[in-house]
C-alpha cells in the first residue's frame, strides 16, 4: 500500500485491475484505491507477472502492506513508492487490517465517511447514522458500512447522473486536508517572500501565439508560470525535495503540485511530472487533463503522492496576493495572484504594466530568505523570455 | 445540426468539464463560468470539447460570445452555418 500523503495510514483495495499470470509493464494501472482523498489509481513501477495478489478487495491494509507479488523482478512489489517517503515493510498478518487508535473521535463532532463507503452505503440504502466508524478520528469506513448489510442484500440500482458528493465526503476531505495543515504550521518554520512581476511581455507573446494556434494547442498563462518555476529550481534547488527526518532530501526530478479547488469543497494538489523537461505543449496537455480527471475524481497515485514542489494560483478569484501554506514534507509552494493593471516606473517613466504577484512560503530548516529571494527572482527573469520557456 | 442536437452536445461538453453539475437545473441565459466556477483551465478544456464535437475552430477572442448556454448554441449555429 504505497503511502499517498503524509498523513495517510491506511487505505482500502477497492479493486484489482489485473489478475495473477497477466503481464504488467512500468506505469500500468493496477489497482484502485480508497482514501479520504477519494478514489486513486495506483499505478506499478515494476514490470513482471503477476504471482499473486495478496490483498482482496474490499481489504483495508495499513501504508507498507505488500499489496502483491510481482514474478520476474525476484521481490515483493507494494506498488509505487515516493522516493521520499519511508520505503515499505511487509506487515505482519495479525496486524493487517487493525485500525489504529483515534484519540481525536470525539461523539459530539462530525464523523468523516469516506467516498467509498457512502457510495456504498447509497447502493445498499444504509443510513450512515447507524453506522460505528472504526477508521481513523471515527471514520466511517466500507467495512463498517458492509457490516451492517446482511447477507442476501442486494445494492439499489444507482441513479443515471453521477450524483455529487455528499457533505460527508467533503468533509472526509476537509479532514485530511486540516491533518496535512495543521502538521504544516505546527512543524515547518515558514518564512513568506513576495515579488511583483511585470507580465506584458509574457501575455503579448501569449496573445500572439494564440492567434497562431488552433484551439487544440492554446495556452493559458498558468502554463508559463509552472514553467518560470520548475526552471527557477535549477537555479535554487533548495526549494525542490522534502524535508524528512531531520534532514533536506533534494527532489530528483521536478514535480510540481498544482493546486486544485474543488467545486463539491476541498483542495486536491496533484503533481505534473518532469515539469523542467517537458515542452510547454505537453505541459499544457498535462495540465488540461489533470484537472479535467481531478474534477472526475480519477487521479493516479504517483500523482497523489510525489510532489516535490507546489504552485496555487488563486489569481482567478481575484485574489492579489497569495500566503501559502506548505504542503509536507515539501518546502516551498508558490503563490501567483491576479494580474492586474498598475502603475509601474519604467526607466524612468511612468506606465500602466499588467502585474503579477508572485509568493514564496518556504521552510526555514532547508533555506534562508537569500535563496528564497533568488528563487523569485529567477521565475521573473524566466517570464520576461516566454519564448524561452 | 439542429439546434437541439447543438444544445445536447454543449451540455454534454460542460458535463465533460464539470461532471458534479446538476445541468438539469441550467440557467441557459445566465454565465456559464459564473453559474459553476469554472476557471479558465476548465473553460479551455469546454471549447476543446466544442471543437472537437463540432470541428468549429473558436479564437480566442470569441470566447465572450460564450458565455452562457444560449450563446453557445447560437455561435456554434451560426458558424455552423455560414461555414456550410
Amino acid at each position: 500500500m504505497p503511502s499517498l500523503g503524509a498523513d495517510m495510514e491506511a487505505g482500502t483495495l477497492v479493486e484489482w485491475k489485473v489478475h495473477a499470470g497477466d503481464a504488467v509493464t512500468h506505469g500500468d494501472i493496477v489497482a484502485e484505491v480508497e482514501t479520504e482523498k477519494g478514489l486513486i489509481e495506483i499505478e506499478i513501477f515494476e514490470s513482471g507477472v503477476v504471482e499473486r495478489l495478496l490483498v482482496q478487495e474490499g481489504e483495508k491494509v495499513p501504508v507498507g502492506s505488500v499489496l502483491a507479488l510481482i514474478r520476474g523482478t525476484g521481490v515483493a512489489v507494494s506498488a509505487p513508492e515516493p522516493e521520499a517517503l519511508p520505503e515499505p515493510t511487509a506487515v505482519p498478518p495479525a496486524s493487517v487490517g487493525v485500525p489504529p487508535p483515534a484519540p481525536e473521535a470525539s461523539p459530539t463532532t462530525r464523523r468523516p465517511v469516506s467516498p467509498l463507503a457512502r457510495r456504498r452505503a447509497a447502493e445498499f440504502g444504509v443510513d450512515l447514522a447507524t453506522v460505528t466508524g472504526s477508521g481513523e478520528a471515527g471514520a466511517v469506513t466500507v467495512a463498517d458500512v458492509e457490516r451492517t448489510t446482511g447477507p442476501g442484500s442486494a445494492p439499489i440500482p444507482p441513479p443515471a447522473r453521477t450524483p455529487a458528493p455528499t457533505a460527508d465526503q467533503t468533509a472526509a476531505m476537509r479532514h485530511a486536508i486540516g491533518a496535512a495543515m495543521a502538521k504544516s504550521k505546527r512543524e515547518i518554520p515558514h518564512y513568506y517572500l513576495a515579488t511583483a512581476i511585470d507580465m506584458s511581455g509574457a501575455l503579448a507573446w501569449l496573445e500572439a501565439e494564440n492567434l497562431a494556434r488552433p484551439v487544440t494547442d492554446r495556452l493559458l498563462s498558468s502554463v508559463l508560470l509552472l514553467r518560470a518555476v520548475a526552471l527557477a529550481v535549477r537555479d535554487v534547488p533548495e526549494m525542490n525535495g522534502y524535508w524528512i527526518d531531520g534532514a533536506f532530501q533534494p527532489g530528483k526530478a521536478v514535480h510540481i503540485g498544482v493546486a486544485i479547488s474543488l467545486r463539491t469543497g476541498g483542495l486536491i494538489a496533484p503533481a505534473i511530472h518532469d515539469v523542467d523537461r517537458m515542452s510547454i505543449d505537453d505541459l499544457s496537455r498535462h495540465l488540461l487533463d489533470l484537472v479535467k480527471r481531478a474534477r472526475a475524481g480519477v487521479l493516479r497515485s504517483s500523482e497523489i503522492s510525489d510532489a516535490t514542489i507546489t504552485v496555487t494560483n488563486l489569481g482567478e478569484q481575484g485574489v492579489e496576493t497569495v500566503f501559502g501554506v506548505i504542503y509536507p514534507p515539501q518546502v516551498a509552494l508558490v503563490g501567483f495572484g491576479a494580474i492586474t493593471e498598475q502603475p509601474r516606473a519604467v526607466h524612468g517613466m511612468i506606465g500602466v504594466r499588467p502585474m503579477l504577484a508572485a509568493t514564496l512560503a518556504a521552510d526555514h530548516r532547508a533555506s534562508d530568505g537569500h535563496r528564497g529571494g533568488r528563487f523569485l527572482a529567477a521565475i521573473d527573469r524566466l517570464l520576461q523570455t516566454p519564448e524561452a520557456l | 445540426m439542429t439546434r437541439e442536437e447543438l444544445r445536447a452536445l454543449v451540455l454534454r461538453a460542460l458535463a465533460g468539464v464539470a461532471p458534479e453539475v446538476d445541468l438539469a437545473a441550467i440557467d441557459p441565459s445566465a454565465s456559464l463560468r459564473d453559474q459553476y466556477d469554472l476557471d479558465s483551465v476548465d473553460f479551455l478544456n469546454f471549447i476543446v470539447q466544442l471543437h472537437a464535437d463540432t470541428g468549429v475552430d473558436i479564437p480566442e477572442r470569441d470566447y465572450p460570445k460564450l458565455a452562457t448556454l444560449d450563446d453557445c448554441v447560437a455561435y456554434l449555429s451560426r458558424t455552423l452555418a455560414g461555414r456550410g
